[in-house]
This record gives C-alpha cells, structure tokens and sequence, in this order.
C-alpha cells in the first residue's frame, strides 16, 4: 500500500483542473490515474473548435484546449499514472488499481477526486425495435473512428437524438464525404446548443425533425435504413406518419450518463435525477474525503464549466486534507417549479466561497419566464429569461454575504416563474 | 474429393453438441455453418435455463432429454469451464384457484423424475424471494433448476470437438442432398461434401434439411421470443429463475438472474412466417416488460441494456424428432430442438453421436482429450489473483472492455484458442467485451483493432458477425 495525499480518478478535463486546483491550494502530493493511453480524456477526439471561450477567451479545438492542461500537469510535475484502470474505492479511501507495468496498485489517499467522465446511452436503453446490424454506433463511437482513427463507418446517416455530440458529427460525417439524411429529435426541442444547430445543422442544410423517432431499424446484416416516425404527446410514433429513410448509418446521440460504477461501489450516495453524486458546496460526496467534478456528477454542455467546477473541487479536497473543511447546519437548495436538479443539492455556510455557483437545467423549455431564488419566502435573485430550456445548463451565483446574513436559514429555494406582464 | 463419416449440418448448441460427443470417436467429421462463427441462431438468443423437467408431457423426448441433461449440467459445465449456477426455479401462481394447476406440475415433475419439488405459501415464496410481487400467491419451486452460459455451452464444446479434429466450415450454406450409394452428396455455396452419415442441426431449417431426403416431412414454424436484458447493477433483484404458470404458448415469461449476473426477462412467444426475422419489436418489448411486473415489485426499466429477439425451432408435432430417418439410413435428426433444448443439448450430442457411431461401427480415439484449454476470466478473480495474473503476463493489466472489464489478454487468447473469434460478437460471447452496460460504446474500436492485428486483416473487412455486418465501409473523405 503506498500513501498519497489526493488521488484523481480520471485525467480529463475534470481531473486535470482538480489537479491543478489541489496544486495551487498548496498539496503537490497528487496522483492522477487515467485509464486512457493520453491525457485529455474526450477532449483528444473533439477536433472540432469552439472550446475555451470562457476560460481562455479564444476559440479552441478540443486537443489544444486538453493541451493547455496537460502542459500545465507537467510543468508542475504532477504525477499521472496513464493506461491505468481504477477497480475499486472504499469509503476508508483505499484505491485498487490496475496496469500493465506496475501490476495491482493500492493507495491509502487523504481524499479522492471522482472525475471519471460519463458514457453514452446505447440503443437498448432506447428499445428501438428492428434487427440489430452492424452500422449502428453512438455518436461518440463513430467520432472516434472518424477523427482517431481515419475511417469512415458509413456512408448515408441518419442520427437519432439532437444532442451536442450528435449535431457535431452531422457536421463530421458531412465534411468527411458521407450524407447526413436528418437529425430526428423525440422531444419538441433539441437537446444540443442553438450555437451547434445553426453551425452544424443549419448551415449545412440538414434537417432537424423535432418531435421524431425511429420506429424501427431495417437491415439483417448492415442497416439498410430506418423508419422515421412523428410522435404523440407520449412519445408513442403515430401511425400513418411513417417515413422510410435508406441509409447505412444510425448514429445516436440520445443522452450521456455519468459514470458511477467505482462510486456506487463506494458507497457515495447518487442523485436519480443527475445520476451523479449528491454533493454539497464544496463538491464533497456523502463520504467524507470523496469529492467529485465534471460530467461524472452532472453531465455539463461546456468544458470551461467543467474545469471551473473541477479546479474548485480540487482546492477543497485540499482543505479537507488540512482538516479545514467545518461541519454545522446545512441549508438544502430545493430545486421547486421548473428546475430539474441543482449542483450543489446544499450550503453549508461554514465553508462558502464569496461567490457559491449553483448550476441547474431546466425540465422543459419556458419562454418569458425568470428564474427567482428565495430564502424562505423573500425572493433574493429575480433573473428575466427569454428563453430556457433543458439543453442549456443555467448557474447563478451565490454571493456568501447574504446567507450570513441570514443565519437561521434552513433551505433556499429556486424555481421558474411566469414573468407578469 | 474427401469422403467424410459424418457431416453435421449447424453449428449451434446442439451440432457443437454432436460434433463435441462424436470427436471422441475415429471418424472423420466436419460441421457446415452458414455463419461465420459457431452460436448465431437460435443458441444465442434464448433464457439461458437449465430446465428442472416438470414441464414436459411425460414419455416424451423433451422430458426424456430434459432430465439427461439436466442431471449431467453441473458436472459437464465444470468439466468445460462453463458458468453455470443451479440457482433453483419458482412458478408463480397469482390465486388459489391455481393452485391445483401448480398440483398437476408438480406431478408431472414427478412423473418425469424430477426431484426435490415442493409448493411454496406466499409467506415462503417472500422470505425466498424478497423482491417477489405482492399479488403472487404460492409457488412451485423446483430446486434443480439452473442458468447457464448458452454462448459458452455452444463455444466450449465446439472448442473441444475442433482440438479433437472436427473440422468446422463456415459461411458455408447447404442447398441440396442427394443420397449416393456410398453415403450423401451435400452441395453447398461452396464446394461439395461426400458423406457417410449426415446429422441434421440445423435449427430452425432442420425441417428444410429433413425434407431433402426424407420422405417423412417436417413442419417447424419459428415461434419468435423476445427478451429486455439489464445491467448487473440489477442483477441481484431475483435470485431464482422465476416463472409464472404456463400458458397455451409455453411458459410465459420469466424473470431471472443470468450466469452472468445480469438481470433477464422474456420472453413473448408468437409464430411467424419468416425464419429471418429476429426483430424486436414495439409490442413485443411492452409486453415482456408489463407481464415481468406481475412477477416483481417493480421492473428497472431504465436498467435495460438491450432488447434481443430469438426463434424456437417448433414442430409441428411438439416434440423433438432425434434419431436415424426411418426411411434414410444414415440420415439422423436433431429436429424441433425447442426449449428444452439448451437443457438437453449434451445429452442429445451424447444420444446421437453414439447412434452415428453404432451404425458406422466407430472405435473410441485413444488420443481424444476431454477437456478445453484453460479459459481465464480476469474480472471474478480476486485482487490478490488479478495482482499474480498480471506479473504471469502484463497484458492482464491492460483493460479493454471497462464495463465488464475484460483485459487484452484475454480477448487475444478469444482470437487465437482454438475455433477462435473472428468478429466483433466473437469476442463478445467468448469474453463479454462489449456484452455490458455501454454496449460496446468504448470497447468496439479498440476491439476491431486488436482483431485487426492479429488476424492481420484489413479493419475494413472486420465484421461485426457476418462477412457484409462490416463496421468501417472506408477511409475518410474517399467518397468527397
């Protein structure tokens, strides 16, 4: 068994920033493991741009921006073990991993990161009836072979699901020679950025057919093509509304799941609606010592919110490590009317930052409505929004000052509300 | 052109069965498959029960085999490395006006010599199954029942009648039979075989092969059964294989843990016209997924990780046809091989392959080895083990497959064993690489290289399972 201080389960985006969050909080014993040959994590099969604007204020591909962070990691001499599988973490955190060189490794850490990433939902999750051929990928697949490994896996695509993945790959797939038929979408709404439909869909005159599915698969051995059907308010497809649609590709990009396996096994309590870990302000999970960042705890739309989120949670591991992290009442954030979850899930005001972010989605898209945060009955934040929906993650900023100012607070509520004309 | 003894037509549980139990002879036996690989019909798409035996009509070949096979599983899944586990089955009543229904099981199961049987109250079946619905009312349950691999039952016979000089062609599709005064004429897509014997396995087309010779026609009518499979995470909900009082189109649906810890349920029974079609579909899946929740508290739905279909070989006659033609010498049938038919492969193999071997007056091989090469699974291996396993050979520390963690080393001895895997599904059913909770998501590309490699082939001609299931159709912007 050897000893570390932090341990950081995953080298992308997240685990990079918490890396260097846990370095500049002042603790350089840090061991990344990545289970990966590089770091970077997704970021290395993303070469389209369109990263960094926030945290860099330049437009970035995906392997530049990994880049920024990976030249940071060695120019601090942070240790990453790479092609190294995590298998266990206990609740004492003890780490068991594997690789290729060093065998079995087991580390007693101080506190652990979670920055494992999420996966894409596959097509059983889905019972999408038809054959089951070849020529069907997630989005994430099919970026891989494209853009890893030069080679193309069809020709003529469909894609089901408007997700960020699977607009940037209609993009993809169309500059590298195929033909992208449409994008269909079983919600009204897509779940991608605006910024991705115009500049992947729209100006490349692929359809998006919001309100769509595919009601079967055809094709024994390679898909021969797809029936694309409107759908019912239950998301049932309609009769009489089917469309066959030849083509040799089904790509879906229908939802990314954090990957939680090695937390569960932990025991670190999980949100059923994030699907990633309950944490509180400072990022910590219910386990004490074992924080967690980035899409393993709630999937995110940009990185630079992941390696915001990440940096922070490497900075408190630290203080968890110096024995500062302080117990006390905690306040419960409610996500009421209109909000589907929020990160942190509670505050606990011995530990706040000036500025606390709460990030949340939506349920469903609203127009002319306002977000409202409210202490008890006294509405604190009133933000007007034109346009919200569950494709674009929303935050806002808490600034410490005012729960001081309230110290018998027990919850915080925030909900969306009709704007009165 | 080769004079073969025996030519066994289908390379599925129950020809790798045959050919497995005949290898053991001198005699010089081939296997035809259409597909690339042994287990592509109806052997890997099926519950994966070891059937205790109380279902069958006694004095029938089902009961008959079902027994056999059921005796001889756990012995013969330990001996071939198959994971296996006799988890013990329940049929479900939902009042007590089935209650006699469950009476008449259990005296059938009796009858066939089924041991161990016993009727459950609801307070028992509960406290045996804690997940169990609230409206069940008692239970048969039925101990000997079990679950087993069926890729693994397929695969690991095969293995063994291949190291035992079986030889096996793929892609290789029978079109014709002609008797000859030697034996059989068989014309293939390929070239064609001169045989002494021929045994016909061939699923869900054994009638088709059957009626090329035989005057006595068969009839199977693919009675298609769909199924929802979940991750391991809820593998754990039912410990038994639990199924509810059959019904005129067999045993309902069933809901039941997996050898391999995931969580099954199906599945729906329909006849079809079209020997192709495994589709799922809409309704199908609904149904399953509505009548496990008579069975259980509440069914994980947003556990599943696929949904698969697969066609039982139905008889006109509802039993299985095993043994010679009556009016073909040299012609034997293992037809109509239904459910129970996982259950009964073995001993359907050792039945027929003593029958061909009587008729040809076949000695036993001093050479024959009745065993396969060792299969080594990383991930039920302990930490200590996994720690040795990797100093032994450093390609265990490498993770290929993270859902199931499934290493390199494992998937290139999937490649290079014997009747190795040369497809995507290959090293799926022989290391569960791809078998998990992303469905390949990862693992495929990486897998698709690995093959690539080591069968020194080009990626683009890497098959999912058939030659035209490729996956990659070229390189980047060729067609621009």
């Amino acid at each position: 068994m050897i000893n570390r201080d932090i341990v950081i389960i995953g080298g992308g985006p997240a685990g990079l920033a918490a890396a260097i969050g846990a370095y500049e909080a002042g603790n350089k014993d840090i061991l990344i493991l990545e289970r990966d040959h590089s770091l970077g994590g997704i970021l290395n099969q993303c070469i389209h741009n369109g990263f960094g604007l926030h945290t860099f204020k330049e437009e970035l591909t995906g392997p530049e921006y990994a880049t920024r962070y990976v030249d940071k990691i060695n120019e601090l001499n942070i240790e990453a073990k790479r092609d190294t599988m995590v298998i266990d973490i206990t609740q004492d955190l003890v780490v068991s991993a594997i690789n290729e060189d060093d065998g079995l490794i087991q580390i007693q850490a101080k506190a652990i990161l979670l920055t494992m990433g999420c996966r894409e939902r596959p097509r059983g999750a889905l019972n999408i009836p038809g054959y089951r051929p070849s020529g069907i990928f997630s989005a994430g697949t099919a970026q891989r072979y494209v853009n890893i490994e030069g080679f193309m896996p069809g020709k003529s695509v469909v894609i089901l699901g408007s997700g960020d993945i699977g607009l940037i790959m209609a993009r993809r797939m169309t500059l590298e020679g195929a033909k992208v038929a449409m994008v269909v979408e079983i919600m009204p709404y897509s779940g991608g950025l605006k910024r991705n439909i115009v500049q992947c869909l729209d100006d490349f005159g692929i359809p998006l057919k919001l309100s769509h599915t595919v009601a079967k698969i055809h094709g024994k051995e390679r898909v021969e093509g797809v029936t694309v059907a409107l759908v019912d308010a239950s998301k049932n497809p309609i009769k009489g509304t089917e469309e066959f649609v030849p083509c040799d590709t089904l790509l879906l990009s229908v939802g990314l799941i954090p990957e939680n396996e090695l937390s569960r096994k932990a025991g670190v309590r999980i949100n059923p609606k994030t699907q990633g870990p309950e944490v509180t302000e400072s990022l910590e999970t219910s386990i004490k010592g074992i924080f967690a960042a980035g899409n393993v705890l709630h999937v995110h739309d940009l990185v630079d919110h992941v390696s915001s989120e990440a940096y922070l949670a490497g900075k408190n591991a630290v203080k968890y490590v110096n024995g500062l992290m302080k117990s006390g009442n905690t306040i419960k954030i409610i996500a009421s009317e209109g909000i589907r979850y929020t990160v942190p899930s509670t505050l606990n005001p011995n530990n706040l930052e000036e500025m606390t972010p709460i990030r949340f989605r939506t349920t469903d898209v609203y127009k002319d409505r306002s977000l409202n945060l409210y202490f008890r009955t006294e509405r604190m934040m009133h933000l007007k929004k034109r346009i919200l929906t569950p494709g674009e993650m929303e935050q806002i900023l808490i600034p410490k000052k005012w729960i001081l100012d309230h110290p018998d607070l027990t919850e915080i509520t925030i909900k969306v509300e009709k704007e009165s004309l | 052109m080769t004079m073969f003894d025996v030519i066994i037509i289908g390379a599925g549980v129950i020809g790798a069965s045959v050919a497995r139990a005949l290898s053991k002879y001198n005699l010089k036996v081939a296997v035809l498959e259409k597909h690339f690989d042994v287990c592509e019909e109806t052997s890997k798409a099926n519950s994966g029960i070891v059937h205790s035996g109380y279902d069958a009509k006694p004095g029938t070949q089902k009961a008959k085999f079902n027994l056999l096979g059921n005796r001889m599983m756990s012995e013969f899944c330990k001996k071939y490395q198959v994971p296996f586990r006799q988890n013990g089955s329940l049929i479900i009543a939902f009042s007590e006006a089935d209650l006699p229904k469950l009476e008449a099981l259990k005296k059938q199961g009796n009858e066939n010599g089924v041991s161990g049987l016993r009727i459950l109250n609801q307070a028992e079946v509960r406290q045996m199954e804690p997940y169990i619905n609230e409206g069940v009312f008692a239970a048969l349950f039925a101990p000997t029942g079990g679950i087993v691999d069926p890729f693994e039952l397929t695969i690991a016979q095969a293995e063994v009648a291949f190291a035992n000089g079986v030889k096996f062609e793929f892609g290789t599709k029978v079109d014709h039979i002609t008797r000859t005064k030697d034996g059989f004429q068989i014309l293939t897509n390929h070239q064609p075989y001169e045989t002494k014997t021929v045994v016909n396995c061939a699923g869900v087309f054994a009638d088709e092969i059957n009626n090329m010779v035989s005057e006595h026609l068969l009839k199977i009518t693919p009675r298609k059964g769909e199924y929802c499979l979940f991750d391991k995470e809820v593998g754990h909900l039912v410990d038994k294989t639990i199924f509810q009082l059959p019904t005129q189109y067999g045993k309902g649906v069933l809901v039941t843990p997996t050898a391999e810890n995931n969580l099954l349920i199906g599945p729906t029974a329909y006849d079809i016209d079209d020997k192709s079609d495994k589709s799922t579909t809409a309704e199908g899946v609904k149904e399953v997924l509505d009548k496990a929740g008579l069975s259980i508290q509440k069914v994980p739905t947003s556990f599943v990780i696929t949904a698969f279909s697969g066609l039982r070989a139905t008889e006109a006659k509802g039993d299985f046809v095993i043994g010679e033609a009556n009016d073909v010498p040299g012609f034997f049938n293992a037809a109509g091989i239904e459910s129970p038919g996982l259950t009964a492969a073995p001993a359907i193999g050792d039945e027929l392959a003593s029958l061909v071997a009587h008729s040809l007056k076949a000695s036993i091989k001093p050479t024959y080895l009745d065993g396969r090469t060792e299969v080594v699974r990383f991930e039920p291996k302990t930490v200590a083990e996994k720690a040795t396993l990797i100093r032994q050979n450093r390609e265990y520390g490498k993770i290929i497959c993270r859902c199931e963690m499934v290493t390199l080393a494992e998937i290139k001895d999937a490649i290079h064993r014997p009747l190795g895997a040369r497809t995507i599904d290959g090293v799926k059913r022989r290391t569960r690489a791809g078998a998990g909770r992303c469905q390949g998501g990862f693992c495929s590309p990486k897998v698709l290289e690995i093959l690539s490699k080591e069968l020194n082939q080009d990626p683009r001609e890497i098959a999912k399972f058939d030659q035209n299931a490729i996956l990659l159709v070229g390189f980047d912007k060729e067609s621009l």
